[in-house]
C-alpha cells in the first residue's frame, strides 16, 4: 500500500516534468536554455524507461543523449554563437496557427487514447528483461531476433561518421 | 495491480509530441528545430516501450525498436548538426528565413 502510493508519486512527478519540461523547451526564447530543457525531458523520459522496469533502455538513453546528443547540441550552439533568436512578434498569425493545430491533436489524440477499447491490457511485469535474452535476441539470427539490423545500424553510423567529417570539414 | 493505467504514458508522450510539432513549425533557429524533431522522436519511443509493456509482455520488439529508434536518431542529429555548422560558414547565422542557398 505504502509502495504504491510511493510509485504513484513518482509517475506524476515524471509526467509532470516531461509535459512541463518539454512545453518550456519548444518556448523559452533562449536557444542554450533549450537545450538545457531538453536535457531535463531526457533525464525524465530515461525515468520512465526505469518505471516500466527496462533498466537496460533507460541506461541506453541516459548515456547516447545525456552523453553525447545534448554535448553535441551544445557544442553546435556555442560553434554558431547565437545564443539568442532574432525578435519575432509575440503573437504572429503562424504561432496562433501551430498553438491551435498542436492543441486541437493534443485534445484529439487524448480522446481516441481514452475512449478506445484495447484488445488485451496486461499489468506490466515487475521483473527485469534478463540481460542474456537481451544478448541472445541481439545477436542471434533467428526469427524475433536481431543481428542483422544490428549490423545495419553499425554500417549506418560509420556511414555517418564519414559524411559528418565529409561536410563539415574545412575547404581549402 | 492495476497501479498506473496505459492511457496515463500515452497522454504524456502524445504531449511531448505536439509540443515538438508547435516549436517545428514556430522556432526560427535551426538548432531549434532539431530539438523540436528531437521531442518528437523520444514521444515516439516511449509508445513503443509503453505497448511492449502493457499488449505484448512476452514479446520483445517494442524494446529493440526503442534501441534502434535512439541509435538512429543519434546519428541523424550528428549528420543535422553537420550541415548546420556548414550553413553557418557560409552565411554566417543559422535563422531559416535566411536560408536560400546551401552550397555557392
Amino acid at each position: 500500500m505504502q509502495d504504491a502510493i510511493l510509485l504513484k508519486i513518482v509517475f506524476y512527478f515524471l509526467a509532470a516534468a516531461i509535459a512541463v519540461f518539454s512545453v518550456m523547451a519548444v518556448t523559452t526564447r533562449r536557444i542554450l536554455r533549450a537545450a538545457t530543457y531538453l536535457l531535463f525531458v531526457l533525464f525524465a523520459t530515461a525515468g520512465l524507461y526505469f518505471f516500466l522496469n527496462y533498466s537496460f533502455l533507460g541506461a541506453v538513453q541516459l548515456m547516447v543523449y545525456a552523453g553525447g546528443v545534448i554535448i553535441l547540441y551544445v557544442f553546435s550552439i556555442l560553434l554558431t554563437s547565437t545564443d539568442k533568436e532574432s525578435p519575432s512578434p509575440l503573437f504572429s498569425l503562424r504561432r496562433w496557427i501551430a498553438m491551435i493545430a498542436s492543441i486541437g491533436g493534443i485534445c484529439l489524440v487524448a480522446f481516441l487514447v481514452l475512449t478506445n477499447v484495447w484488445p488485451e491490457v496486461h499489468a506490466p511485469a515487475t521483473d527485469e528483461v534478463n540481460m542474456k535474452l537481451i544478448g541472445h535476441t541481439l545477436m542471434g539470427t533467428e526469427k524475433g531476433q536481431y543481428l542483422l539490423p544490428f549490423e545495419l545500424m553499425s554500417v549506418l553510423l560509420l556511414a555517418c561518421m564519414v559524411g559528418g567529417i565529409l561536410i563539415a570539414r574545412k575547404r581549402s | 495491480m492495476e497501479l498506473i493505467p496505459m492511457e496515463y504514458y500515452l497522454v504524456v508522450s502524445s504531449i511531448m509530441f505536439f509540443a515538438g510539432i508547435y516549436g517545428f513549425i514556430t522556432r526560427k533557429n535551426l538548432i531549434a528545430v532539431l530539438i523540436s524533431v528531437e521531442l518528437v522522436l523520444t514521444s515516439t519511443d516511449i509508445n513503443f516501450a509503453v505497448f511492449n509493456r502493457f499488449l505484448f509482455p512476452g514479446h520483445l520488439e517494442g524494446m529493440f525498436f526503442t534501441l534502434f529508434s535512439i541509435g538512429i536518431s543519434a546519428a541523424e542529429t550528428a549528420v543535422a548538426i553537420a550541415i548546420i555548422i556548414n550553413i553557418y560558414r557560409n552565411i554566417k547565422n543559422v535563422e531559416v528565413r535566411n536560408l536560400k542557398k546551401l552550397k555557392d
